[in-house]
């Protein structure tokens, strides 16, 4: 019961917090100095002092931002998320159709990241203070400050260019019609900018992990079950994953809204048509509405990982009833 | 045998750990102050045009190659990275002052003031850090300007995080509790027992935002939100990189890259070195 009045609370913090985020876009996207009306028709444009009247009437550019807000808030309800102008057409279509780009690579490099940090956490800890951890600490440490983008132009330049093993970019083969493209050509191009994704999450998942299991390791039920004769590997399957598989799973949600960033560079990188890319456009082009929908879909993405870290740390995880009384 | 051998001549392992952190810290700090002031007392003439070597794989006369310009990246590299230590000395100064007193506001005068801070901190942490950073360059109109005080005005909420739970843990502690019995004000508690308190804790978390702050200033300027084409930042660098990338041409995205890779982590170095040494507990983990 607790735990249900813990996890209502915190959906519905999320939710105001969620409409506070949508706010905040929308004043920071107000105050910019780009002028709709222009990135609208073109700097070039020959429409009369009229027409351009008449345009701006039409959308409300005369109105005061709190009444735009409310006008726009109400549309976005109702499914209309206004015209992109980069792409001449609804955002809603253009973040659909490029979402599934992104979904598609963000899964792979959140699964790949997940299972290779904790697999190497757990090495690490298990030898920990000898050459394998200070290996797997020091190539952590550098993975965690390396910028994404420089990793992915690394990639190109090793696998596609001198060793032409992948495709320098986009998602199909060039020259291709959509009709066309196999799910294996799909995946194909998805390997390089997947693997520089995840790249940006191994390190954190791996000095966690690693951290978490030395304190498993050194707890007395460990030191009992290596009197009974437990082995190292047996100890690590019976006792070490059961407690710290769950705390890992927790901190890999909880890392979605570095993972929403990542893609805009990776994407950028290997000119992946998804929603990171189309973000830099947007921003590029002073797209406003497009902007605006990527940047609550970004913090609704985020809230989503938020919301699966809470549900299973306070349902899944039988001793947290503690943990949310103390909240 | 072998132990005995690596005892004598392994120098590392015979000083003690505060003597041995004072060394890498001073070795990190001597390469990036270095790299600072070279970069902000380097004449535009070391990395100007010159058609004449245009694209030049590394070699003596130029060790990082040169760009389709015929600059030098080696000064390039360096004057960028100066660059970007300047912007992230400022986010640190903002944030850090921000992350401050929002931290000990929150936990001192707890109640109404520490759901605001929470608050905030959740809306801030709520937005993609890259995406918040993108609106609100854009507000700003792009450019230099604009990069500067998004990275500025972004990097509180983890500190202000870290500070608002190392203050919880002294508030009730009795030291405190005995100041306000003698009738101090909250401002006076919090001036003169919280903050000498944090101070460790917080400067290394200001050391710490260092390289957080130069990743995102070269993300932006990468993605194009940035400095502008003709500044010398490492993400400008990067960003005309890729177009020479699939000619070969890998010098140009490998060395700047790695400058920025060795500057992030050195700060790092630093700061978790310093954690040690001001925080005895940590040195256990």
């Amino acid at each position: 019961m607790v735990r249900m009045k813990y996890l209502g609370k915190t959906v519905f913090r999320m939710l105001t917090l969620l409409i506070a985020v949508s706010i905040l876009s929308f004043l920071l996207l107000e105050a910019s100095p780009v002028d709709p009306l222009t990135a609208y028709i073109g700097t070039g444009s020959t429409l009369s002092a009229e027409a351009k009247e008449e345009i701006s009437r039409h959308w409300g550019l005369d109105e005061p931002p709190m009444k735009r807000f409310a006008a726009w808030a109400s549309n976005f309800i109702r499914g209309d998320w206004g015209e992109s102008i980069t792409y001449k057409k609804p955002v809603k279509t253009v973040i659909a159709e490029r979402f599934k780009f992104s979904a598609a690579l963000m899964l792979a490099a959140w699964i790949f990241s997940g299972i290779l940090g904790y697999v190497l956490g757990i090495l690490a800890a298990v030898r920990k203070g000898k050459l394998p951890d200070k290996l797997i600490k020091t190539f952590c440490l550098a993975l965690q400050s390396a910028p994404t983008f420089w990793i992915g132009l690394l990639f190109l330049s090793l696998f596609s260019v001198k060793l032409g093993l992948f495709p320098i970019g986009l998602a199909a083969p060039m020259g291709k019609a959509a009709a066309e493209v196999t799910l294996g050509d799909r995946i194909y191009h998805m390997i390089l900018p997947a693997f520089t994704l995840s790249v940006l999450g191994i390190g954190k998942i791996t000095l966690y992990t690693r951290q978490k299991f030395i304190e498993i390791l050194n707890r007395e039920f460990i030191l009992f079950a290596r009197a009974r004769g437990e082995n190292t590997c047996q100890i690590i399957l019976r006792h070490g994953i059961r407690n710290t598989l769950m705390p890992a799973v927790t901190v890999q949600f909880a890392a979605f809204s570095e993972l929403f960033g990542g893609i805009a560079l990776a994407e950028t990188v290997f000119s992946y048509p998804g929603i990171g890319s189309a973000l830099t456009e947007a921003g590029l082009g002073g797209d406003v509405p497009l902007l605006l929908g990527i940047a609550v879909c970004s913090a609704v993405f985020v809230f989503a990982g938020n919301l699966a870290a809470n549900i299973l740390y306070t349902v899944l995880e039988p001793r947290a009833g503690r943990y949310c009384e103390d909240r | 045998m072998t132990i005995s051998w690596r005892r004598k001549y392994n120098v590392v392992n015979r000083l003690n750990t505060r003597t041995r952190v004072m060394i890498y810290v001073g070795i990190a700090a001597v390469y990036l102050l270095g790299v600072f002031f070279w970069g902000i007392f380097m004449p535009e003439s070391a990395y100007a045009v010159n058609y004449g070597d245009k694209l030049l794989p590394p070699g003596p006369g130029h060790f990082f190659g040169t760009d389709f310009m015929g600059r030098d990246m080696l000064f390039r590299s360096v004057k960028g990275l100066s660059v970007s230590m300047v912007i992230a000395a400022l986010a640190a100064a903002v944030s850090s002052v921000i992350a401050l007193a929002a931290g000990v506001a929150a936990a001192v005068l707890g109640g109404r003031a520490d759901s605001l801070v929470n608050w905030c901190v959740d809306l801030f942490m709520g937005i993609p850090h890259l995406v918040l950073l993108i609106l609100i360059s854009f507000m700003l109109g792009r450019g230099a300007r604009g990069v500067t005080i998004a990275v500025a005005l972004t990097h509180w909420p983890e500190l202000t995080r870290v500070v608002r739970s190392e203050v919880l843990s002294v508030r009730s502690s009795q030291y405190v509790r005995a100041a306000y019995k003698m009738g101090k004000s909250h401002f006076q508690v919090a001036w003169e027992h919280v903050i000498p308190h944090v101070l460790p804790v917080y400067f290394v978390g200001v050391i710490l935002l260092f390289p957080h702050a130069i990743m995102h200033e070269a993300s932006i300027t990468f993605l194009g939100f940035g400095l502008p084409a003709e500044e010398p930042a490492i993400g400008v660098i990067l960003s005309e990189s890729m177009k020479y990338i699939a000619t070969g041409k890998w010098w140009l995205a490998l060395y700047p890259g790695l400058m920025l890779l060795i500057a992030v982590m050195l700060f790092d170095v630093i700061g978790e070195n310093l954690k040690k040494l001001w925080n005895p507990d940590s040195g256990n983990e």
